[in-house]
């Protein structure tokens, strides 16, 4: 039984279709990630997913259980956590209550899985206190992360959790992203690093106007001279 | 009430119809064709009343006045003063939200409210304006005609103006600014003169108003009571519409003076105040269309943007 | 010399009370998102809420302002559950016309119940203490005192409790809180009680400081407002700071200005933020 898996789907807004008979799934402790061009409807699909965007025909199951169109909340409560590419912080909260709210629609004891985020970014214990609005942008990309990972989640769903970041960081990020998936986390991540990404992956998928083009393990994308010219001239 | 009595009273009932339907239609021009928020309605109609009374009545006894104009440069010079102070409001509004859009305007009319309310060297105070004529000597009837009129030709200037090629900017911004800024069109300036040209019609309202009942006060410009009405009468008549403006106020005006009955049937001890009961009565009228019919009795006609929600 | 230092206390109690109004109003902007054309009036029916307390118990003001505030906590997530709740999905600016409309409501009923002429919870004037020529009314030190202690729990709430972290997450940010799971219509229901009870307390004081009359919250919606913008959207101590500042912006100005233009000062303060800084002091959401 997959983690998660979406069959046909067929989604967008205001009655406009961007996803076109989507497929993919994620297993347990992989990491699949999500490339494409602009406007491919990568985070789109992702939305979809979590139930940010509405799907008009098609199904996803997570754990076997039927998840098409549930909201948000449900998802959260399910242990899948998502983390949007941008305005992924509360900015006037300081980063330890950013990390308590993320573990909101969970409650319970919050110490061992701030130990977990904090072991994972340690640069966030030190700054525990401190407004999340001022940090820097790799330091915000971690808190966004540390409150993500605070439901315990069984899938954690990233978009571009690389935009914007030096190349030191994109390196440490997906280095982050390794680590978490050996805590035993499945990932599901859009990005348009899209050849770092494909390194570190299990699988891929290669998404473009609304549609799957191609399906392949992480190694042998990369090494598809096709895919190499589409999508990972950056 | 009588059949006698309901006739005799309806050349001022269709006054003041026509008055509020004015108004209306100013406030379409900027609500309903740009999406502008204003709630300082009061504030124009006492800047064109005033002006129409001090530049048209006779010699005046501790105010400026005497100036004896006629009726039509007194409306002009409503029309006129207006246009500096809508300038001066709209460049200071213009680029505000909604909500801050909201909260200006209110608080411009009031301003205006109180400076009527001080300057008594202009507008003598709470004492007011006395013996604003009707222009020829015309009686009620006749000078409801007239009002009648100026409706005829305002609507048919907004009517025009809506088709226009200006209007169809107006309507692009409401509608998408981004969308209208990429193509290059200066939304503020757009703005601006929606705003302008829906206040002067406001202004001019108030004019009208000035010479039909013969005495203003800053009592007349409390800024709830005749704004309050004139939302009403635009949400109720449908927004955007300027057909829906016309019969918004029309209905609204006529469930107003009704309330006015059903508040004299109900016994006093059960109510307090008739006035405050009516109020009452229009805020929970409001209320009930918002919630179930906010689009009015006659929605704007225009076809759907692709992937546009439906209003 | 002796005025001004009069003037700064009428300034400071005007702003405590200004503070108690924007602290609500920035709360409802802030998770809700639109301006809340009711709260002045809001405020009112805490007033008359407690005049009703006071008149019928026999209790002093101070006693019936738990009531009054509890009473307007109710009111306030009613109206929410009866009307707003159903607009709020539809445009913004529905909900807007639809808080002008409330406004009107609840102004027209406190007329109908309570009648409109001016009210006061004590009669007969009070001798103010003396400390060497300054004179200061003991109510106008309660009134700071209560506003403080009542700032201070709201404080005690947003910081330390896991509702008042969620209701300023979802203020900074209300997609990130509906992705983390937050409940956005428990938060919602919260905020306006909150929002009510302060109000009601704003109210309460008010009325303790001057009278009360039906338009009594309506004439200090604007200066409220003009604290919220000034503090920052969405940022409660922002609009203590804000409603200082405006409150004894206020009554300074009579030293130049005659006082009929007062709530002028107040929007003219608000138009400046609009215009230079319009996010406010302390950087708002919106």
């Amino acid at each position: 039984m997959s983690l998660i898996q979406a069959e046909g789907l067929y989604a967008g807004y205001g009655g406009v279709d961007i996803l076109r008979g989507v497929h993919l799934h994620v297993e347990a402790d992989e990491i699949v990630v999500i490339v494409g061009p602009n406007g491919a409807g990568k985070s789109t699909a992702m939305k979809a997913l979590f139930g940010l965007v509405p799907i008009r025909a098609g199904t996803v199951t997570y754990l076997g259980e039927n998840i098409t169109n549930r909201p948000p909340e449900r998802m959260v409560t399910r242990g899948v956590a998502y983390v949007p590419q941008e305005a992924n912080i509360f900015p006037s909260l300081s980063v330890l209550e950013n990390l308590e709210l993320g573990a909101y629609a969970v409650p319970g004891d919050l110490t061992p899985r701030l130990e977990k985020v904090f072991a994972l970014f340690p640069r966030l214990k030190e700054r525990r206190r401190q407004q999340a609005g001022v940090m820097s942008g790799g330091e915000r990309q971690m808190v966004a992360m540390g409150r993500a990972l605070m439901v315990d989640p069984h899938l954690l769903m990233l978009d571009e959790p690389t935009a914007g970041l030096s190349p030191r960081l994109i390196d440490e990020t997906i280095q982050r992203i390794q680590e978490i998936n050996q805590l035993g986390i499945g990932v599901l991540m859009v990005e348009q690093n899209a050849r770092q990404a494909l390194a570190v992956a299990d699988r891929g998928y290669v998404l473009a106007t609304g549609e799957n083009r191609h399906e392949d393990t992480g190694p042998a994308l990369l090494a598809d001279p096709e895919v190499a010219e589409m999508f990972l001239g950056g | 009430m009588d059949l006698a009595g309901i006739v005799a009273y309806m050349p001022f009932f269709l006054g003041l119809v026509g008055i509020y339907a004015i108004m209306t239609l100013g406030l379409n021009v900027q609500w309903g064709m740009t999406g502008q928020f204003n709630i300082g309605i009061a504030g124009f109609f006492a800047v064109g009343a005033y002006t129409t009374a001090i530049l048209t009545t006779g010699p005046a006894d501790g105010w400026l006045g005497g100036f004896n104009l006629p009726f039509l440069v007194g409306l002009a010079g409503a029309v006129l003063v207006c246009l500096p102070v809508a300038w001066v409001v709209g460049r200071i509004t213009a680029n505000l939200r909604t909500d801050y859009l909201a909260i200006a305007t209110i608080g411009i009319a009031e301003i205006i409210r109180l400076f009527v309310l001080n300057e008594g060297w202009l507008t003598h105070g709470t004492r007011g304006i006395p013996g604003i004529a009707k222009p020829l000597g015309m009686g009620t009837l006749n000078y409801t005609l007239v009002i009648l009129a100026f409706v005829a030709l305002i609507y048919v200037m907004v009517e025009v103006a809506r088709r226009s090629p200006w209007g169809r900017v107006l309507r692009a911004i409401r509608d998408s600014e981004p969308a209208t800024a990429a193509a290059g069109k200066d939304i503020a300036r757009f703005r601006l003169q929606a705003f302008v040209v829906g206040s002067c019609i406001m202004a001019l309202g108030g004019g009208l108003y000035a010479h039909f009942v013969g005495f203003i006060s800053p009592e007349a410009f409390r800024p709830l009571y005749g704004t309050f009405l004139v939302w009403v009468m635009l949400i109720a008549g449908g927004s955007g519409n300027n057909l829906g403006a016309l019969l918004g106020a029309l209905v609204v005006w006529i469930i107003w003076s009704s309330t006015e009955l059903l508040a004299g049937l109900v016994p006093v001890a059960l109510i307090g105040s008739e006035s405050a009961f009516r109020i009452f009565l229009i805020g929970v009228l409001l209320q009930i269309i918002l919630v179930t019919r906010p689009q009015g009795m006659l929605p704007e006609r225009r076809p759907p943007m692709p992937g546009e929600k439906r209003p | 010399m002796i005025e001004l230092i009069h003037l700064l206390i009428n300034g400071i109690v005007l702003g405590s009370i200004l503070a108690l109004g924007a602290v609500g109003a920035t709360m409802i902007f802030g998770v809700l998102r639109f301006a809340h054309f009711a709260h002045g009036d809001f405020m009112a029916v805490g007033a008359y809420f407690a005049l009703t307390v006071v008149t019928v118990f026999n209790l002093p003001v101070l006693a019936a302002l738990p009531v009054a505030m509890l009473g307007m906590a109710g009111l306030a997530v009613g109206i929410d559950q009866l009307i707003y709740r159903r607009i709020r999905r539809v445009q913004p600016v529905i909900l807007l016309i639809s808080s002008f409309a409330t406004a009107l409501i609840l102004r027209s009923a406190i007329q109908m119940i309570w009648g409109g002429s001016n009210q006061v919870y004590e009669v007969g004037i009070q001798l103010p203490w003396r400390i060497g020529p300054i004179a200061i009314k003991p109510d106008h030190v309660l009134i700071v005192a209560a506003a403080a202690i009542l700032v201070l729990l709201v404080h005690g709430f947003l910081t330390r409790t896991r509702m008042g972290k969620a209701m300023r997450a979802m203020s900074d940010n209300m997609d990130l809180a509906l992705i983390t799971g937050i409940p956005a219509e428990r938060v919602i229901m919260w905020t306006w009680a909150i929002g009510g009870a302060l109000a009601a307390a704003a109210g309460v004081l008010l009325g303790m400081d001057t009278r009360l009359h039906p338009t009594m919250g309506w004439t200090l919606l604007l200066p409220i407002f003009a604290a919220t913008i000034l503090g920052g959207i969405g940022r409660p101590y922002g609009a203590i700071l804000g409603g200082l500042v405006i409150g004894c912006a206020m009554e300074l100005s009579t030293l130049v200005l005659p006082g009929t233009y007062k709530p002028a000062v107040a929007f003219a303060i608000m138009i400046l933020t609009l215009i230079v800084r319009p996010q406010g002091i302390i950087k708002g959401s919106v």
